[in-house]
């Protein structure tokens, strides 16, 4: 069972008084008449489908009734954050990816440095 | 091949069981094949069989990430049906029923396919004229299907609650007697020994990581063992497809989601058919076992989790119960989840792809299993000779862009 913060209620509540509806951020075209049948059908249809990071649209269906945004892990499902309509995600799986990279950097700079002798390479 | 037949059986029996045939080899993968199969799930082995029998071609490889047959071929409740609405999927699906009838003895390994009937239960005076829509339907194609009133139903499932005092009484239901179940796994093994016993190399716990292409065709696949090169590569990864054609380098409609199922304890028979419903959600058939097989609907969100929550199994106990009062006190054996690949018009992609060479056969979804037979019959025909088979035209993925769906979400429903 998940356990959801709704960012407008402000407080942690129960799966089952959610509904996931799907792909956040996902923009009308302005003047769908201008559309190719290619951008029409990629906006209609295609949606993001990743193993890892996914932003998407949730409604707090039984409790406060507004849509908000989660970022939350596929696989492991672990939720990242909730964020109000109109919001940026904080997390990206760009911003995770550079995290990452910081910190195995810091480590093997750590390493190196007490690890004085020898010619490892960092 | 060692066939095997009853006389074989008490031949062994001599030595103990002792001797018998491996059912496949382990072949070292080759440096170049002319298909690659990427998945052996039930779809990809069937694939490999259709192209080694009918086409001639036995150069071929299937290469799985983990062992045969344990995606979503090993976790689905095998409802097998064909009364679909639309004519291009009824089509699909009843191509698939008449290689179901005779796949036991093609394959010379029993499927346990069993033709108990299926029931698609009405609630509403909506989902009756629904019912009465598709049956009829289905009659104009060909297909067997009968619409039965509240009594009929009862008479057929006795330990059903039809009384008109239920929340949702059972105003009748359509039926397929046709329909019914068979063994997942017998599938897959059948699939998979007919293929070997052709030549075809089955290569599991060989993960295929990414596409080589040559000006914009496709030369092999990069595995977790290296490269390997084909000339035509056939991708039948279900819920995985998403990610796979991501990594040929476009995209596709497909949301995967996980879909789960539960089994009860073994019980003395007292369900010798398929009982499904749209309305409440839920369905159940008795295995040969005798457990009950039940299956729920899928989780809301992207998962690739390979569980299911609990609230969605939930309801469909609920839902169970509901129709099925007697059940109440069954105990519960086992519950797992698949990963499904849902496609917007709930209808498969069988299709090849902007890469020339590369073919994905995906977005079964939650009701492929019935089409097992029918999607590698007619996926081989499409990678034999390059271009999609007839029955497979309408199941282009291009539909999403051109607007022509095939809008199965009232058959395809509670999924299955
Ligand atoms: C709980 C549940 C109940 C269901 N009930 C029914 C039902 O009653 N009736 C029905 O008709 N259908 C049902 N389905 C749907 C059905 O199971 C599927 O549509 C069907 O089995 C798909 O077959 P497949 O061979 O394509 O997939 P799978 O059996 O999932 O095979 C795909 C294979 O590809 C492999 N793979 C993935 N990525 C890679 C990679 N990169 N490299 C190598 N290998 C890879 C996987 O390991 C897997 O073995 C159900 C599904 C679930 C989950
Ligand atoms: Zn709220």
């Amino acid at each position: 069972m998940m356990h959801i913060f709704c960012p407008y209620c402000g407080e942690l509540r129960e799966e089952e008084e959610f509904h996931a509806k799907g792909q956040a951020h996902i923009e009308r075209p302005i003047e769908p008449e201008a559309c190719s049948d290619a951008e029409w059908g990629d906006y209609l249809f295609f949606r993001n489908n990743p193993r890892g990071i996914h932003h998407e649209l949730w409604i707090h269906a039984v409790g406060c009734r507004k849509y908000f945004n989660i970022t939350r892990h596929t696989v492991t499902y672990e939720i990242l954050e909730t964020y109000r309509m109109g919001e940026q995600p904080g997390i990206t799986a760009e911003t995770l990816a550079a995290e990452q990279l910081a910190q195995s950097a810091a480590a093997s700079a750590a390493s190196s440095t007490t690890q004085q002798t020898g010619d490892a390479r960092p | 091949m060692q066939r095997y037949s009853g006389f074989g059986l008490v031949k062994h029996a001599l030595s103990h069981h002792e001797h018998w045939q491996k059912v496949w080899r382990s072949p070292e993968p080759k440096k170049e094949y002319d298909v690659i199969i990427v998945g052996g799930g039930g779809h990809g082995l069937a694939t490999a069989y259709y192209l080694a029998k009918e086409h001639g071609i036995t150069n071929i490889a299937v290469i799985e990430k983990g062992w045969l047959g344990g995606g979503n071929t090993a976790r689905n409740t095998t409802i097998v049906r064909s009364n679909y609405l639309w004519d291009e999927s009824a089509a699909l699906y009843e191509h698939s029923m008449k290689l179901w009838e005779g796949l036991s003895q093609d394959l010379n390994y029993n499927v346990m396919f069993s033709q108990r009937g299926v029931l698609n239960l009405g609630h509403t005076l909506q989902d009756m004229r629904d019912i009465q829509r598709r049956v009829n339907a289905n009659r104009l194609q060909g297909i067997d299907g009968e619409v039965l009133d509240t009594q009929q139903v009862q008479d057929l499932v006795p330990a059903m609650d039809c009384s008109a005092s239920t929340r949702y009484p059972v105003l009748g239901a359509s039926w397929q007697p046709r329909g019914g179940v068979a063994r997942h796994d017998a599938v897959a093994w059948g699939f998979a020994r007919g293929a070997d016993s052709l030549g075809v190399d089955l290569i599991q716990q060989t993960e295929v990581t990414g596409f080589r292409k040559q000006d914009g065709a496709i030369v092999g696949v990069e595995t977790s063992r290296g490269f390997i090169g084909a000339k035509r590569v056939g991708v039948v990864t279900a819920g995985n497809s998403g990610v796979m054609a991501e990594k040929a380098g476009f995209r596709l409609p497909l949301e995967s989601h996980p879909l789960q199922a539960l089994v009860s304890e073994p019980l003395k028979p007292i369900l010798d058919t398929v009982v499904m419903s749209n309305h409440v959600h839920g369905y159940v058939s008795q295995s040969d076992k005798g457990d009950l097989v039940i299956g729920a609907g899928i989780d809301g969100y992207v998962g690739y989790g390979q569980r299911g929550s609990y609230p969605t199994i939930e309801h469909t106990v609920q839902a169970i119960i509901e129709l099925f009062p007697i059940f109440s006190r069954v105990r519960m054996n086992r519950q797992w989840g698949g990963i499904v690949d849902t496609c917007p018009d709930a209808c498969p992609i069988i299709s090849k792809t902007p890469v020339k060479g590369l073919f994905f056969n995906c977005g079964w979804g939650t009701g492929g299993f019935k089409a097992t037979p029918g999607s590698g019959n007619i996926f081989a025909w499409t990678l034999a000779k390059g271009r999609a088979h007839p029955l497979a035209e309408p199941f282009a993925y291009d539909r999403f862009n051109s607007g022509k769906l095939i809008d199965e979400h009232g058959a395809a429903g509670v999924a299955h």
